[in-house]
């Protein structure tokens, strides 16, 4: 791994996309919660963009403010650090995941606390800082509701807004019955399924939590460089709880998170509700300045994060990934997510936003397969509220997967070539679904322990790896179209 | 070398492709969206939107006012009253509920069961409350803990949408955007209202002439 490459991002062990998925796709359970869960947002978001008849000038905005400080991203960091602090806030800079555990290990020490209430934040995920503050002794309680039913389960998340999507609400009330009492206050008896009192219960169970913690860790959804005012995006109040009660809050925040100015926000709290919980405003939205004397914590820490994102920041094409405002429409419209759930792309980003951002943030050599975790059907690109063109980045990182194991077993340029032409295959529907069905029917043919051989066609050189699992006996186009006779992907 | 120096290093190598001379400002933003999705009557949108999140709205004469909170608070058998500093004491009514005022604990709070407050602006597209912790609101404990917020807002402080409202609020203060009383959707993606956040949600509307 090169020195500035992301650590964390990926679990480790967990098998390439292709093996995963396979395993999602045999559980019946696990797809008819992604079903229903992904069909009902996906409604819910429709309905509300379709009410903003200027959508469409408010993506191109959101998209040229995101693309604008990219370019510039060095700038606003600086003016961020300066507002920040001026408003009596401390910033720190992490250069990878084992610096920003370290700073906010330290942190926390400081107080002499042994426990912290936690945001919900992709960005301590992504550098296992629960884990990391566990080995220095100090409990770290996740207090959003799916992030709750995630850690008593001592599960992964699944999904980015909504990580516990894989779970129905007969799991969840198992869960909490039987891990509640572990964690502090148990579930009340007689524990019914209906999500209100599943609501409830975790309302009681982080009450006495909330009241006692003296330190918070929370992410941020955005940094304003003019002003330093920090914000972050919720639905229950936990983060509401964690942004005012405690004395000292930590927010650990990726650099590309950075806005310019506080007007930028006209645009992003427009795009980010609508496209994320599908809802014209989502519940609360916090924003803060540094320390309000006798309001919400008197100390304040800013983690300013790269762990990889400055490697993908060098790619002029893979760049645009670090606009993603982690609304998570991708993964709801994605036809691959809905039939294998998050975990199958092993990676605490799934979805096509995983599928391009975990492979740079990593390197490409430490994520393989998943550029391939996806048809290219554009279904991404159409709901991204900053018009990432995912796959555009998609079949660019599948080249340099190839370029990557070529360098690396110093093949003369033959898979190379083969990959371009693979590319071209996948880049048109018609033909990756006839080079799917032969590469199912050859997989099978060849299969032995689940290991393919090499494989005739047009995948020949691609599937020459001796690592390559065999393909599941149904392709994701050949069920797409199996089971949506209408074409409606195309 | 610290880390702040790497990283920023680290960026300036990346952005290798960006022109030196490539101005801050070089790149402005197409703004060509609305600066609002509002049709005439805002406050009826308002209202309308914020009772979409499953509050209860009521909207009420100036003289009518204190009147229509006690109802309210009548109605949902409040025993406990936070009233932050700076709340029009005109507005407040008397009652069976006890009066609790700052310096306030944190247990206090949790006990109590209803804060009644002021706001800084009403959004009528999103139907979102935005508090500024400003004379009448009190520190954002205070509208966070009790199980119940009863907000007032004059119809003069509804701004049309988003836009208007970043641009009317001070980012140095610090903010909290209600919209309805705090929701989940994290089982099965069905909305359930009210988790860590009040559970319940009023809001008066004051104005001269209300279309009820
Ligand atoms: S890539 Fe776009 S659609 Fe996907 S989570 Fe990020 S902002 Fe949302």
């Amino acid at each position: 791994m090169s020195p500035d490459s992301g650590t964390n991002v990926v679990w480790l062990g967990s098998p390439g996309f292709p093996e995963a998925a396979r395993t999602a796709l045999g559980d019946p359970q696990l797809r008819r919660n992604l079903r229903k869960a992904t069909a009902t947002i996906r409604d819910k978001r429709l309905a509300v963009t379709g009410e903003l008849d200027d959508w469409e000038q408010l993506r191109e905005a959101g998209a040229a403010t995101k693309r604008h400080t990219l370019r510039h991203l060095d700038r606003y960091l600086l003016r961020l650090e300066d507002s920040v602090t001026k408003a009596g806030g401390v910033v720190h800079w992490a250069a990878d995941a084992a610096g920003a555990n370290r700073i906010v290990t330290d942190l926390v020490r400081a107080t002499g606390e042994a426990e912290v209430v936690k945001v919900k934040s992709m960005a301590t995920q992504e550098i296992g800082l629960n884990e990391a503050l566990e080995q220095a002794g100090i409990r770290a309680y996740e207090t959003d509701l799916a992030e709750l039913i995630v850690q008593l389960g001592d599960d992964r998340p699944s999904h980015i807004l909504v990580p516990a999507i894989h779970r129905n609400r007969a799991e969840i009330r198992e869960i909490f019955q039987r891990e509640m009492g572990a964690w502090g206050r148990p579930a009340p008896d007689g524990l019914t399924d209906e999500p209100r009192a599943l609501a409830e219960a975790a309302r009681l169970h982080l009450r006495d939590k909330f009241l006692r913690a003296k330190v918070a860790v929370s992410g941020a959804n955005f940094a304003i460089a003019e002003t330093g005012t920090v914000g972050v995006v919720e639905s229950e109040g936990n983060g509401r709880m964690c942004l005012t009660l405690p004395e000292t809050l930590i927010t650990v925040m990726g650099i590309e998170k950075v806005l310019p100015r506080w007007q930028d926000l006209e645009v992003f709290l427009q795009l980010l509700p609508r496209s994320s919980t599908g809802e014209r405003m989502n519940p609360y939205t916090s924003t803060w300045r540094g320390v309000t004397p006798g309001d919400g914590p008197q100390a304040f820490h800013l983690v300013l994060l790269d762990n990889g994102r400055t490697a993908t920041l060098a790619d002029t094409v893979g760049r645009q990934a670090l606009a993603c405002i982690r609304c998570s429409a991708c993964l709801n419209v994605c036809p691959v997510y809905e039939r294998t759930g998050g975990h199958a792309y092993g990676s605490v980003y799934p979805g096509p936003i995983g599928a391009i951002l975990t492979p740079q943030l990593v390197g490409v050599e430490h994520a393989a397969t998943l550029p391939f975790a996806s048809t290219l059907c554009g279904a991404c690109y159409d709901a991204c509220p900053v018009k990432i063109n995912i796959p555009e980045v998609l079949t660019h990182l599948r080249a340099e997967v190839v370029e990557a194991k070529r360098a690396k077993r110093r093949v003369p340029g033959a898979e190379a070539l083969a990959m371009k032409a693979a590319t071209a295959v996948l880049a048109s529907p018609r033909r990756l679904s006839v080079a799917q069905k032969a590469a199912a029917l050859g997989g099978r043919l060849v299969s032995r322990k689940d290991v393919i051989g090499p494989l005739p066609g047009p995948l020949h050189a691609w599937t020459d790896a001796r690592d390559t699992p065999a393909p599941p006996t149904e392709s994701f186009r050949a069920w797409w179209q199996r089971t949506h006779p209408t074409g409606a992907d195309s | 070398m610290t880390a702040r120096d790497t990283v920023l290093g680290r960026i300036r190598a990346a952005l290798a492709d960006v022109p030196a001379d490539e101005a801050v400002g070089d790149a402005p933003v197409p703004r060509d969206y609305r600066r609002s999705h509002a049709e005439a009557d805002e406050v009826g949108l308002f209202a309308e939107r914020v009772a979409d999140y499953r509050a209860r709205v009521v909207q009420a004469t100036p003289e009518r006012a204190r009147a229509t909170i006690a109802g309210l608070l009548a109605g949902s058998d409040v025993r406990t009253l936070v009233v932050p500093p700076g709340f029009p004491p005109e507005l407040v009514p008397e009652g069976p509920w006890r009066r609790l005022e700052e310096p306030l604990e944190p247990g206090d709070l949790e006990a109590a069961d209803t804060v009644l407050t002021t706001c800084r602006a009403g959004i009528a597209v999103t139907g979102t409350i935005v508090l500024d912790a400003g004379p009448g609101q009190g520190r954002r404990a205070l509208t966070l803990l009790p199980d119940h917020h009863l907000c007032v807002v004059r119809a003069e402080q509804i701004v049309a949408d988003v836009p208007d409202a970043v641009a009317l609020l001070d980012p140095g203060r610090p903010l909290t955007f209600v919209s309805g009383p705090s929701a989940t959707s994290d089982i099965e993606l069905d909305r359930v209202e009210g988790v860590h956040g009040p559970r319940s949600l009023d809001v008066v509307i004051v104005r001269e002439e209300p279309h009820v």
